[in-house]
């Protein structure tokens, strides 16, 4: 359907242009991981061992932020401002919509991920990732799995008002529990096993792998079928649950 | 190729215990202006986003354009255009910039200048959309829905919430759109709009469709006039009748006789209000 391919980059392109025209949007993106960056790089000054952590750990909070965060947001804004309502009538197909959205966030993942990634070459003396193959699969895995729950989770959020404290109350306990379990040996048992089945820990799991320890892809394949089993699991609610309009009443 | 633009029988729309509509039958004619006139809750909206594609019927026949609305075909899709009650718009755009991408859904758009010209906001052109007034932003809403060049076009409510000029703007693009050969339907509760736009008019309450004709003919009974005037006490006398002539040459005649004034005569065709308003009324 090559038409249906013109029309899903014509949606991306415009999708770009209103991402750069909305500059605390593009603030978020580009300056928050930095921030998390320099806050963290400045307290564990000195001590490689815990900033190998800290970068794969903020790259996978970067994958994060930039799916599950931004698509909740931006469908729940989008459903009650009528937007998809209007789109619904127009002859765009729906793929070539959706796909136009993915894609415009899914650019920002890899944007952000340069960022970081480049970061931790020039300011964190981490080096070039070491296993680029185990990066792209963990990587795409994860924007796979957290953009489908973003858009499972917009389901969820009522109106536009509530959508900052449903995706919070979702966002920040996932990123503590699974940055601490990644970062502490001493965790308990209990909040280990809660951060490894959930999808974000695996992540980083993978991407300290290749970002820095190059233990390939065939060690971490358990928390690769964890972000695939999420990802299963979200693309199915994603489908099933999605909404064109405003709920009445 | 069927001579309506609209074919719909019997249609009935279900909601858990709620019958939104209970059986509807409606032709809209190809090129003309069909007014869907009704108080709040009637069925109206419901009725035209099951034509739109937007919700599936209960029961009933459905063809728009030879389509069936509910299979949602792109072909249909790119024949219609839809102006909602609250479609919301990407404010970060300009008109100029929405209306290219939204010419880019279609076979066969029409020229964008052409459309910012006719929808009265060429001045607006660049910019951004979040800085238009409303009155604007309806106006770019319609000029969304016309950049494909639909046959058909659906306005829901299209002046609700306008000033009076802004109202008498909108009337002018609706009767352009029909001197372009538009098909428009149109979902109103205004009586006045309907009456200055409608060519044929569906009163619907209840989900049922009350009466429908031109709004000129949309009496009780077709043909009635209403006859008042003040008698030589003062009080107001009214009278409904099929043959004014008569009636009026006897009162005359009467009040002559007596050499009384016939004070305040009106002699009046029952208006769309008239009939609107014992349609609707509370039994």
């Amino acid at each position: 359907m090559p038409e249906a391919m013109v029309l899903t980059w014509r949606q991306y392109r415009l999708e770009r242009r209103m991402f750069w025209r909305n500059p605390s949007a593009a603030f978020f993106n580009f300056v928050l991981p930095l921030l998390f960056l320099v806050a963290g790089g400045a307290i564990l000054h000195g001590n490689q061992s815990q900033l190998n952590k800290l970068v794969p750990a903020i790259a996978g909070m970067s994958v994060m932020s930039t799916t599950f965060t931004a698509l909740a947001y931006n469908i729940v804004f989008l459903r009650e401002r009528g937007v998809l309502k209007r789109i619904r009538g127009t002859p765009l197909p729906t793929g070539s919509y959706l796909g136009g959205v993915a894609a415009n966030a899914v650019t920002n993942t890899a944007l952000q991920l340069a960022i970081v990634i480049l970061a931790g070459r020039v300011a964190f003396g981490i080096g070039w990732p070491k296993e680029w193959l185990e990066l792209v699969v963990f990587v795409l895995a994860g924007v796979v799995c957290l953009a489908s729950l973003g858009v499972a989770f917009a389901h969820v959020i009522p109106n536009f008002e509530s959508t900052a404290a449903y995706v919070n109350a979702v966002f920040l306990p996932v990123v503590f529990v699974s940055f601490y379990a990644f970062d502490a040996a001493g965790a308990p048992e209990f909040v280990r096993n809660v951060a490894d089945a959930l999808p974000l820990k695996p992540l980083i799991d993978g991407l300290y792998g290749a970002m820095v320890t190059g233990t390939g892809l065939g060690d971490n394949l358990d928390a690769l079928a964890v972000i695939g089993l999420w990802g299963v699991f979200g693309v199915w609610l994603a489908v099933r649950g999605f909404t064109w309009e405003q709920r009445r009443g | 190729m069927n001579a309506n633009a609209i074919e719909v029988r019997d249609l009935h729309k279900r909601y858990g215990e709620h019958e939104a509509v209970r059986g509807i039958d409606i032709e809209v004619r190809r090129g003309e202006v069909f007014g869907l006139l009704g108080p709040n809750g009637a069925g109206k909206t419901t009725t035209v986003e099951i034509l739109e594609g937007y919700r599936e019927r209960t029961s009933g026949e459905v063809s728009v354009l030879g389509y069936d609305p509910a299979r949602r075909q792109i072909e249909l899709r790119r024949r219609i255009g839809i102006v909602l009650q609250s479609g919301g718009i990407y404010s970060l755009l300009t008109p100029r910039e929405a209306l290219a991408h939204w010419a880019s859904f279609y076979p066969r758009p029409r020229d964008v200048e052409e459309v910012l010209e006719l929808s009265g906001l060429a001045e607006q052109a660049d910019m951004r959309s979040r800085k238009l007034s409303g009155g604007q932003q309806r106006r770019l809403d319609l000029a969304l829905a016309l950049v494909g060049d639909p046959e058909l076009m659906f306005l829901d409510e299209p002046t609700t919430g306008f000033d009076p000029k802004a109202r008498h703007g909108a009337w002018e693009t609706v009767r352009r759109l029909k001197q372009l050969g538009k098909t428009v339907v149109l979902t109103t509760h205004y009586l006045d709009e309907a009456q200055a736009l409608a060519d044929r008019v569906a009163i619907v309450k209840d989900g049922r469709v009350l009466a429908i004709g031109p709004p000129r003919e949309l009496g009780v009974g077709g043909t009635r006039y209403r006859v008042a005037y003040r008698d030589g006490s003062g009080e107001l006398i009214e009278y409904q009748t099929d043959d004014p002539t008569r009636l009026l040459n006897e009162l005359t005649g009467a009040a002559l006789a007596r050499g009384e004034q016939v004070r305040e005569l009106s002699v009046g065709r029952p208006t769309l209000e008239d009939v609107y308003l014992e349609l609707t009324a509370d039994a």
